[in-house]
């Protein structure tokens, strides 16, 4: 139930995005999710793509390094208080989020939230046994 | 003024005449004492008994850092460990560090050497030094010190760093001469500035600096922001650290080398011959009295010209011009000598990280900064800011404790540091002296 996600790092200078994402458009990949993390030097691009494995040959052949990580999408109603239904049981579970981002699905009724929790495959069993819906990751990446 | 009137003004006859006595000695005893030395003369073909005028020096090979290092810590030591009573260290090109040692007699040699550099530049008994040089294994600060307390002066051994508390014994302490690296004193100069201190109005009148390149455009910055006379000293840890050779207040051209206790050659850095006064050449120096750690034709990789016409103070010895360059890698950081090896040895200790770096030296605030960039490898790269960050705090701690400089480490993006194919040229230096 884990979805894929590569991240790739990135100096912090001008044009220094800019050059990661033409890499992606000339290898004709779509952006699904992204979050960008960063230091005052540095940065973390971290995307969820339509083609993981097109996406990497691409990037790689362009001298990035390539990092895959396992994360949890959840998608809850776009609603007040959807977010903190789903921290209610991950605390309960004590289990530890490293971060998170999210985004709202093209209808507009749902938001995907998108978790690296320290401990996935316990954060994915809490969440559905507690009807939450996990996505599986072709869906994400076919959205 | 001249310290040891006797010695620092022989007639050059007799100043050859005494350079080749002491240098057929320490010949002939580092033969019979050190293995290394042994074995480069028999491999040479030659014997202490080929030494017969000063020209013959030539026959016998150089002795090189990578030398020391091959005999680290003590296989160059001319005496039993019972008979040295101080240690001193520099920077090796790796990992460890150059190890030098000193007899109770070779204390008392580099002590009258540096107080008769205090005397050169205008320096007596009544002068309140204030002495920032690093105390610890670095010659600096030991050296000055014991020759001033040597010269009968009052030292204060003020170390590096504390900048606030330096300002405040400057004016308190009223010393009238200070010791420092150029850059240092430039620092000192400019803090006080904005502390609102009036640093032309102190006490001070003269300043000792060495440890680190400069120019004369700093002398004068040095000079004017302090209202002193600024000198230019030089030393090396493993000649026998400060007060090999020092500019007089007379001259202010060029350093007196001490010869009765050092022999000065220019060599051309890459064949090795002698190259005449006048030439710019590497230094080589042979030490003629010291006992537990003599050297003969070490190659210092300082770049320098001799100059040999008699100076108006009336001292004899040969003059050095102000160092004006390296024939290596090395650099100089706030008086700590740094070689790219050392920082490449420091990368390579850290699991999973490739030797793919740059070293960026700028002179920010009249201070020297390194910066170090570090490629990114796979085996490093994580998607969490915190590793990456943990990281680079860990460079810049090792790179502070093995090498004792400062670094900001910075991360860049794999594959983006130029590759080279001959020899690499790592070090971007910005600083303007």
């Amino acid at each position: 139930m884990k979805v894929h996600q590569i991240s790739i790092f990135l100096e912090n200078k001008p044009g220094g995005l800019e050059f990661a994402t033409k890499v992606l458009r000339d290898a004709q990949i779509n952006i699904r999710a992204l979050a960008l993390a960063d230091t005052a030097d540095f940065g973390i691009l971290r995307l969820i793509v339509n083609d993981t494995k097109a996406a990497e040959a691409a990037l790689q052949a362009q001298g990035f390094t390539v990092h895959h990580t396992p994360v949890v999408a959840v998608a809850i109603p776009d609603r007040v208080g959807g977010l903190h239904s789903i921290m209610e049981v991950i605390s309960k579970h004590n289990i530890n989020v490293e971060y998170t981002y999210a985004f709202v699905e093209r209808s507009g009724e749902n938001a995907i939230i998108i978790f690296r929790f320290d401990k996935a495959d316990e954060a994915i069993e809490a969440l559905q046994a507690e009807g939450f819906t996990v996505l599986p990751g072709e869906k994400l990446y076919n959205m | 003024m001249i310290f040891n009137e006797e010695f620092e003004t022989l007639p050059r006859e007799a100043l050859e005449a005494l350079q080749l006595k002491r240098l057929k000695q320490v010949v002939e005893r580092v033969y019979h004492t050190v293995g290394f030395y042994r074995r480069l003369l028999d491999n040479a073909g030659i014997t202490p008994d080929d030494i017969n005028t000063l020209e013959d020096i030539r026959k016998i090979p150089f002795t090189s850092k990578q030398d020391l290092k091959d005999n680290y810590p003590f296989g160059l030591f001319a005496m039993p460990m019972s008979n040295v009573v101080r240690l001193h260290a520099s920077s090796g090109t790796t990992g460890k560090p150059t190890v030098v040692g000193y007899t109770q007699r070779d204390i008392e040699t580099w002590s009258r050497l540096m107080a008769r550099s205090f005397v050169a530049a205008g320096l007596t008994k009544n002068d309140i030094i204030h002495n920032a040089y690093g105390y610890g294994l670095f010659t600096g600060g030991l050296g000055a010190h014991y020759g001033a307390e040597r010269l009968g002066a009052s030292v204060i051994p003020m170390s590096g760093g504390s900048t606030k508390k330096q300002i405040m014994l400057l004016q308190d302490f009223g010393p009238t001469a200070i010791c420092a690296t150029p850059s240092y004193a430039l620092y000192l100069a400019e803090q006080g500035e904005e502390m609102g201190v009036d640093m032309k109005g102190l006490k001070l009148r003269t300043g000792i600096f060495g440890a680190e390149p400069w120019s004369e455009k700093m002398r004068q910055e040095i000079e004017n922001r302090l209202d002193i006379m600024a000198l230019d000293i030089y030393g090396l840890s493993e000649v026998i650290g400060p007060g090999v050779a020092i500019e007089c207040t007379e001259g202010r051209n060029g350093l007196h080398v001490f010869e009765d206790h050092f022999i000065v050659e220019t060599v051309d850095p890459v064949t090795g011959e002698v190259v005449p006064p006048g030439e710019e050449g590497e230094l080589v120096f042979t030490t003629l009295t010291k006992e537990a750690f003599p050297l003969i034709r070490y190659r210092t990789r300082d770049m320098s010209r001799l100059m040999r016409e008699p100076c108006r103070c009336g001292r004899t010895m040969t003059r050095m011009a102000r160092v004006f360059g390296r024939s290596d890698d090395m650099l100089v950081i706030r008086g700590v000598n740094v070689f790219p090896s050392q920082i490449e040895s420091v990368l390579l200790g850290i699991e999973g990280l490739e030797p793919h770096y740059q070293i960026i030296v700028n002179r920010v605030d009249k201070l020297d900064s390194l910066e170090l960039r570090v490629e990114v490898s796979e085996r490093i790269f994580s998607d969490e800011v915190r590793a990456l960050q943990q990281i680079e705090r860990r460079i810049a701690k090792d790179i502070k404790d093995y090498l004792g400089v400062t670094a900001t480490v910075k991360l860049v993006e794999p594959k983006r540091l130029q590759r080279f194919e001959g020899k690499a040229q790592r070090v971007i230096d910005n600083r303007q002296l």
